[in-house]
């Protein structure tokens, strides 16, 4: 390989900057890596540390840097769920259990080796599906871990299910290494459950109503129970139905807190009717991003909760919020010949990331004090949509971003909050005008963006929107930035110049990754 | 007597594969088919058809 890689083009930054000079390190009082954000080290379990920090789903920080593969060698499922339909394979789409091309063990592994080749940043191997990765026995999905065990020993692995086979599979799970597994749990009450799941094949035998939403759920509890005796980590992922289960997501998340899940997930319903599934054909709306956030607020405290997830498809590769899929079809795969197996742009990548770091909770904790002490507690927290590439910098253009990451500042800080994608899809010739609505419609409750560089046309539009367009912080990091505007905005606030923009709300779009906006 | 499977509707997902007491699905050019000559109907082994009963897309019907 004789390509060098440069870590400013994988991070895809003008200029790597140290983080903040003039962070008064000492005064914190430890050391950098063991204090700092909810996020850090400092309250977790050195050896659950070691094992989240580089996982894109389960770190929110590390989904800044990291990347995952999805190989779709599991297409056979156990369950009908109301939201989804595998027949329907557009790949203009993006949601779990879509995928373009399925791939045996072998064709997957090949894959995997590639892509590692080409992206550094992959730390992560799923077997998300498309249907359900224990379905059919798992012979598939065990059969990849275990060559992809052999070959490419430094990758993490890990499996999603719905956990009808889980407990029978545990042993296997922790056997071969896997050390992260998520389990979609849209329910704890069978009565809720049977509005969600028509039927389940099981014990050789089609179950429906009350009796398959039962066992379902026993075995769902069993199966993370038995997983967290094990050590190993469990993400519970929950898709909000509006009318379904939004209120009854409360008691999932107790539920799952109280059985040892180590994140919560909470997404919004996707629903279409030209994916046809049953949801989408009876007009079952997904939930309005105030809807899906007030769910996600009032689980806080309860499970921790993830809100970077992007709602995969089943063959995703790359950072969160892209796909480099089309780069690595079976096809271009086969025409690559031989793959061998070569860690080192990847390792120099971790230290790279180990060492940016390092250096950033204490520049977080900085700029919080320094807030907090000006503005106190008085003023409400504001959301922020920016525009970035990864790294936790503000480093996309406003023009070319496909999503926007949304964070939450106030006087306790900075914090990601969600993502809202902005890309268009099957939609063909849509002019500049809708273009610009979608992004206006998708963070219409965002007072600021943030963006590296921005046009005069757009950055008027979003002005008389009331969203304010920010690219005095260009390349700079993102969490910062949002607490010095946030000081700023509050002395704005207090001299009357602005006013609050409170009682918005945006939309969830759920179109394809794939498709890049111009 | 025998099932079969409605090539059309299947979306190739090997469910059925993996249920059949017989080994009577196999994949063949892209689709699943079933070889009547070896399915049983599942009878005497299991009360319903287990292709029938596992396949997503309700394609697996009496021949
Ligand atoms: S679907 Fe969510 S949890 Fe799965 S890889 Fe994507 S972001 Fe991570
Ligand atoms: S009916 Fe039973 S024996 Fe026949 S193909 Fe289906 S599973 Fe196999
Ligand atoms: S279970 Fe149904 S959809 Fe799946 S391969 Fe068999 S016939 Fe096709």
């Amino acid at each position: 390989m004789g390509n060098v890689i440069s870590l400013d083009s994988i991070l895809g930054v003008g200029e790597l900057k140290a983080p903040a000079e003039s962070t008064p390190v000492e005064s914190s009082g430890c050391s950098s890596s063991s204090c700092g954000s909810s996020d850090g080290p400092a309250d977790m379990d050195p050896a659950v540390w070691d094992k989240v920090k580089n996982h894109p789903c389960y770190s929110e920080e590390a989904h800044h840097y990291f990347a995952r593969m999805h190989v779709a060698v599991a297409p056979a499922c156990n369950i009908q769920c109301n939201y989804c339909n595998r027949k329907y394979d557009c790949s203009n789409e993006s949601r779990p259990g879509v995928v373009s091309e399925k791939l045996t063990p072998d064709q997957a592994i090949k894959k995997i080796l590639a892509v590692a080749q080409d992206i550094p940043q992959l730390s992560v191997i799923g077997i998300a599906g498309p249907g359900d990765s224990l379905a059919a026995g798992a012979k598939n999905t065990f059969a990849t871990f275990e060559h992809l065990q052999k070959k490419a020993p430094d990758l993490k692995l890990c499996l999603s299910t719905n956990g009808l086979a889980l407990p029978d599979n545990v042993d296997r799970i922790a056997q071969y290494n896997i050390d992260h597994v998520t389990i979609t749990i849209n329910m704890v009450d069978p009565e809720v459950g049977a509005q969600i799941y028509p039927w389940i094949f099981h014990k050789h035998k089609r179950w429906t109503g009350l009796d398959a939403a039962k066992i379902l759920h026993e075995h769902q509890m069993l199966g993370l129970e038995m997983l967290t005796a094990r050590g190993i980590l469990v993400k519970v992922n929950s898709v909000m139905i509006p009318g379904v289960n939004d209120e009854h997501l409360l008691a999932v998340n107790k539920a799952v807190k109280a059985r040892g899940a180590f994140l919560h997930n909470i997404m919004p319903l996707i629903s279409d009717p030209a994916h046809g599934t049953h949801f989408g054909l009876t007009g079952q709306r997904g939930p309005t991003a105030q809807e899906l956030k007030v769910v996600q607020d009032a689980c806080e405290g309860g499970a921790k909760l993830m809100r970077h997830c992007r709602q995969c498809r089943a063959d995703a590769v790359g950072l969160l919020g892209e796909d480099r899929g089309d780069e690595f079809t079976a096809d271009k795969i086969e025409a690559m010949g031989e793959i061998g197996y070569d860690d080192e742009a990847r390792r120099t990548y971790r230290e790279h990331v180990e060492a940016e770091r390092s250096g950033r909770h204490a520049s977080k904790a900085a700029a919080q004090a320094d807030v907090q002490e000006a503005v106190g507690s008085a003023v409400d927290p504001i959301l922020i949509a920016v525009a970035t590439k990864g790294g936790e910098r503000i480093n996309e253009h406003f023009g070319h971003a496909k999503e926007f990451q949304i964070y939450e500042v106030g006087p306790q800080g900075a914090k990601f909050v969600g993502h809202r994608r902005v890309d268009q899809y099957c939609e063909g010739g849509s002019g500049d005008d809708d273009t610009l609505d979608t992004v206006l419609s998708a963070i219409n409750d965002c007072t600021a963006v943030f963006v590296a560089k921005i046009g005069g046309c757009p950055s008027k539009s979003l002005e008389s929107a009331g969203i304010e367009p920010v690219d005095r912080f260009a390349f700079e990091y993102i969490e910062e930035s949002a607490l010095a505007y946030f000081k700023d905005y509050a002395e704005r606030l207090g001299q009357g110049s602005i006013q609050a923009r409170a009682g918005q709300d945006a939309v969830i779009r759920t179109g394809a990754l794939t498709a890049k906006r111009a | 007597m025998a099932y079969k499977i409605k090539s059309a509707e299947c979306t190739v997902c090997g469910a059925c594969d993996a249920e059949c007491p017989n080994m009577a699905i196999s994949l063949k050019k892209g689709t699943y088919v079933i070889d009547p000559a070896k399915c049983t109907e599942c009878k005497g082994q299991f009360d319903s058809p287990q292709c029938a009963a596992v396949c997503p897309a309700d394609c697996c019907v009496p021949a």
